[in-house]
């Protein structure tokens, strides 16, 4: 087998900052070939240099043996490679077929689209690689997965012979993960050599050839993957070695705080998105709620945050310590002593062009400790966002004058992290993908204050896509289908199958799709 | 270099460009652009009257300046400045000539910059509903109403309230004259500049400290730069969608201050000559933020009257040139200044 892509000692620059340097790295044909790192180690740069859209500022990139130099994508696809972008690059107003041929039309400009053709050549392409899709639907029809397809026919359409996967597996529900990766070993056994970004570690082990970790730019490391193990990897990702289960004490947990009971809702345009839902969550538990995104996780908490959209039906009962929480406002919720971390964090927990000082006020600014006069204690505010920055180990020079968004993404987690948990009074904690898009340095402390926030009796309710991250954390774990509990794994349930985590993944996986 | 000292220089670089190109416009229009900027310095602070001047210039532009710089922190687009201050000089006019002889200047001042500052506010606010209720874009709606306040101060001059054969109200009562500076400390000559840049600078500090200091400016300003964020704070970004108009429309409604009772003393037709559009350059120019408005007023008070002042020499127009080329610079250098890389 020769060397599909080889790079001799890129580097690229942006201004003064290296975002990869000296990197070497080979890529046989017909293999699986994982860059694993953390955000910001510059797997993307890396593969953006591949796939033509970033020119590096030393170095070569060898392509079939070829010296290359692209200035464009459209210069890497004429080369035979493609990429599946992590958002997908598809038009949902156009049909399957013709989001495939887009960019490639086999024809002249003023000519009819050979459509009937095309949809053969996408037929076969299908068959042989086992991805079975409908080319006269809609794409705005489909599931995440079958959009996937999609993507991965566009390139086998363009005869694309080196793969760029972006974190393909972020969007995808575990079922139609062990699709993709079915998929993955047949497009490599068929001798397409395939590129894997991802930070899943699990992953990488499960269904790479060759993995290489990246970090702070430089490849730290290329193994064979069935020599690597998740520790081993971890460690070089992070430069240390790191706790990937956090200790998680057998809590023991006090009276109730959050009761949910036969919880509806009912869009503004009538879809039930939740029906019948029920649980509860005591003092001193996390309350784990496992599920494939949009099977009611945004709207239970929109519902428990007083912001769903206007229209909507809310039906049922939702208490905190016998108080009502439909109907309130966030604001009113916050005095009663709730805090909520929201999963898309730039968008609603922050306000990126503020200060880490500021951000570490946000929605807290209505607390009278912080007031004088019509503005805020200044010095109580620094004093405050100090403490809390050594508390957090928040990676910040100057809090008061730094803007957040010059903060990486763990950072800023623990920034909101650090705001919310220190609520007064707080009993019970709405948290959504605490961990998205966050190092897995930042995730050991997280998960830490997390499990210290429950032993000091607060009520947590976690929603989260990854199933490593429920069962590490969770008391109790209900499994969200279709907008309903449809199975509980009770504290002894949960205490037990922790064991053996993989088939616990397996029987959750089971009872969420 | 630090992204603070880009934010300075964006504006600092702009101007010196613009006044690059207007040179070299002057230069190809046959005339000596030191000679015309020389002449244009002594027209405006070589003499005290020239200054006066610029001082009553710069006092409407900064209140206008303001109104389309409130709405602009919470990202609103307010190009209706004119009309609000259209709304507020007629107002004010009006309150001026129904008031008795017998009422005092402490209650006729005041009466009257209050009902110019509603009637801009709610001007404004109009457009705030029109928003806040239905979704109209605010650029829409401001311009449109830009439109509407003019026929409807139109129509009630012409009809109603234009004394026979001129095209201006009855002067407003004496006592809600706000005086000149001539009158009250002998400066700026015979000048219309008049007491109230006082109270246009009063505004801007006291908003400077709203929007930068207050509890209510912080969560304004989170409001227009992350609204969802800000709902999920806590915060009613609708109120502050309608409070930051209405704020801006009585800031503008305030310049009648200026140009009624400081100067004209009616409501005469065409009188705001599209100041309120030229607001929008300073408030552009001087990022929005009140305190740099100061400054941004004062260039463009120099511009407006310099550009008379050597009108016999060299078009007014070219001055014009000048203000525009200098927002589009500010606009493209600031475009420039945001790719930087962020370190």
């Amino acid at each position: 087998m020769g060397i599909a892509v080889r790079l001799s000692d890129i580097s690229k620059k942006f201004g003064s900052f290296s975002a990869n340097s000296n990197i070497s790295l080979s890529v046989e044909e017909g293999t699986i070939h994982a860059l694993v790192g953390e955000n910001g180690a510059g797997k993307s740069t890396l593969t953006k240099i591949i796939y033509g859209m970033h020119q590096p500022t030393s170095g070569e990139l060898i392509i079939a043996d070829k010296t290359v130099r692209f200035t464009s994508p459209r210069d890497a696809i004429h080369s035979g490679i493609g990429m599946v972008h992590q958002h997908f690059m598809l038009i949902p107003e156009l049909t399957v077929a013709e989001n495939i041929i887009l960019g490639n039309e086999p024809c002249g400009i003023f000519q009819p689209l050979p459509l009937q053709k095309s949809k053969a050549l996408i037929l076969k392409d299908a068959e042989a690689y086992g991805l079975p899709v409908d080319p006269e639907a809609l794409v705005a029809s489909l599931s995440i997965g079958e959009q996937q397809r999609v993507e991965i026919l566009k390139l086998l359409y363009r005869h694309a012979a080196i793969m760029i996967f972006d974190e393909p597996t972020a969007v995808l529900s575990p079922s139609e993960t062990d699709r993709l990766f079915a998929t993955l070993r047949s497009l490599r056994d068929k001798g397409k050599t395939i590129i894997l970004i991802t930070h899943k570690l699990d992953e990488v082990l499960a269904v790479a050839d060759m993995v290489s970790v990246m970090r702070k730019g430089e490849i730290v490391g290329t193994m064979p993957a069935f020599t690597a193990t998740k520790t081993e990897l971890a460690r070089m990702m992070v430069g240390r070695s790191v706790l990937l289960r956090v200790s998680n004490p057998i809590p023991s947990p006090g009276e109730t705080v959050l009761s949910i009971h036969h919880l509806g809702f009912r869009t503004a345009k009538s879809e039930e998105r939740i029906h019948d839902l029920s649980f509860t969550i005591r003092a001193g538990e996390i309350y784990g709620i496992a599920g494939v995104e949009g099977n009611g996780q945004s709207e239970l908490m929109q519902a428990l945050w007083g912001l769903a959209p206007s229209g909507t039906v809310i039906s049922g009962e939702i208490l905190l310590k016998g108080q009502s929480l439909i109907g309130k406002k966030p604001s009113d919720i916050a005095f009663m002593g709730v805090s909520h971390i929201p999963e898309d964090r730039l968008r609603h927990a922050v306000i990126a062009d503020y200060t880490v000082s500021e951000n570490i006020l946000f929605g807290r600014h209505r607390e009278r400790t912080f007031h004088r006069g019509i503005g805020f204690n200044t010095r109580a505010l620094k004093h405050y966002a100090e403490a809390m920055i050594s508390e957090y180990a928040i990676k910040c020079d100057s809090p008061v004058h730094q803007s957040l968004s010059t903060l990486s993404g763990g950072n800023q987690q623990k920034v909101v992290l650090a705001r919310e948990l220190n609520r007064p009074a707080i009993s019970l904690l709405l948290l959504a993908q605490p961990t998205r898009g966050v190092d897995i340095g930042a995730i050991e402390i997280i998960h830490n204050k997390i499990i210290e926030a429950r032993r000091c009796g607060v009520a947590i309710l976690l929603v989260s896509s990854e199933l490593e991250e429920i069962i590490a954390l969770s008391t109790r774990i209900g499994c969200l289908y279709k907008g309903s509990i449809r199975h509980e794994f009770t504290q002894e349930e949960v205490e037990l199958k922790k064991n053996s985590e993989q088939e616990f993944q397996k029987e959750i996986g089971l009872h969420i799709t | 270099m630090s992204r603070k000292s880009v934010k300075f220089l964006i504006p600092v670089l702009s101007i010196i460009s613009a006044l690059a190109v207007s040179s070299l416009i002057i230069f190809m229009a046959g005339r000596d652009p030191v000679m015309i900027f020389q002449k244009m310095f002594r027209g405006t602070f070589g003499s005290s009257y020239g200054t006066g001047q610029v001082v009553f210039r710069m006092t409407t532009l900064i209140l206008v300046a303001l109104a389309v710089a409130i709405p602009f922190q919470v990202r609103l687009f307010n190009i209706g400045a004119e009309g609000q201050l259209q709304m507020g000089a007629f107002a004010a006019a009006m309150t001026g000539t129904m008031l008795p002889a017998s009422v005092p200047s402490s209650v006729a001042i005041p009466l009257c910059i209050i009902t110019a500052m509603m009637a801009g506010a709610l001007w404004a606010m109009v457009a705030g509903v029109l928003k806040v209720r239905f979704g109209v874009n605010e650029v829409i709606a401001t311009i449109m109403l830009n439109f509407i306040a003019q026929g409807i101060t139109g129509y009630l001059l012409t009809w109603h309230f234009a004394l026979p054969s001129t095209v201006h109200t009855a002067p407003i009562t004496a006592a809600a004259v706000i005086p000149v500076f001539d009158t009250v400390t002998g400066w700026f000559a015979r000048s219309p500049a008049n007491l109230s840049i006082l109270l246009a600078v009063g505004a801007a500090l006291l908003l400077q400290v709203i929007l930068f200091q207050s509890r209510f400016g912080y969560e304004m300003r989170a409001a227009g730069l992350q609204p969802e964020a800000a709902r999920f704070g806590g915060i009613n970004a609708q109120m502050h969608t309608l409070t930051a108009l209405g704020v801006g429309g009585a800031a503008a409604g305030l310049g009648a201050a200026n140009i009624v009772l400081g100067y004209k003393h009616y409501y005469e037709a065409g009188m705001t000559g599209g100041i309120g559009f030229t607001g929008i350059a300073v408030a552009l120019l001087a990022g929005a933020h009140p305190l740099w408005i100061l400054l941004s007023a004062l260039f463009f008070g120099v511009l407006e009257y310099g550009g008379l002042t050597v009108n016999a020499y060299i078009p007014k127009d070219i001055f014009m040139i000048i203000e525009a080329i200098t927002i589009i610079l500010v606009i493209a250098f600031s475009a420039v200044g945001r790719q930087l890389p962020q370190q």
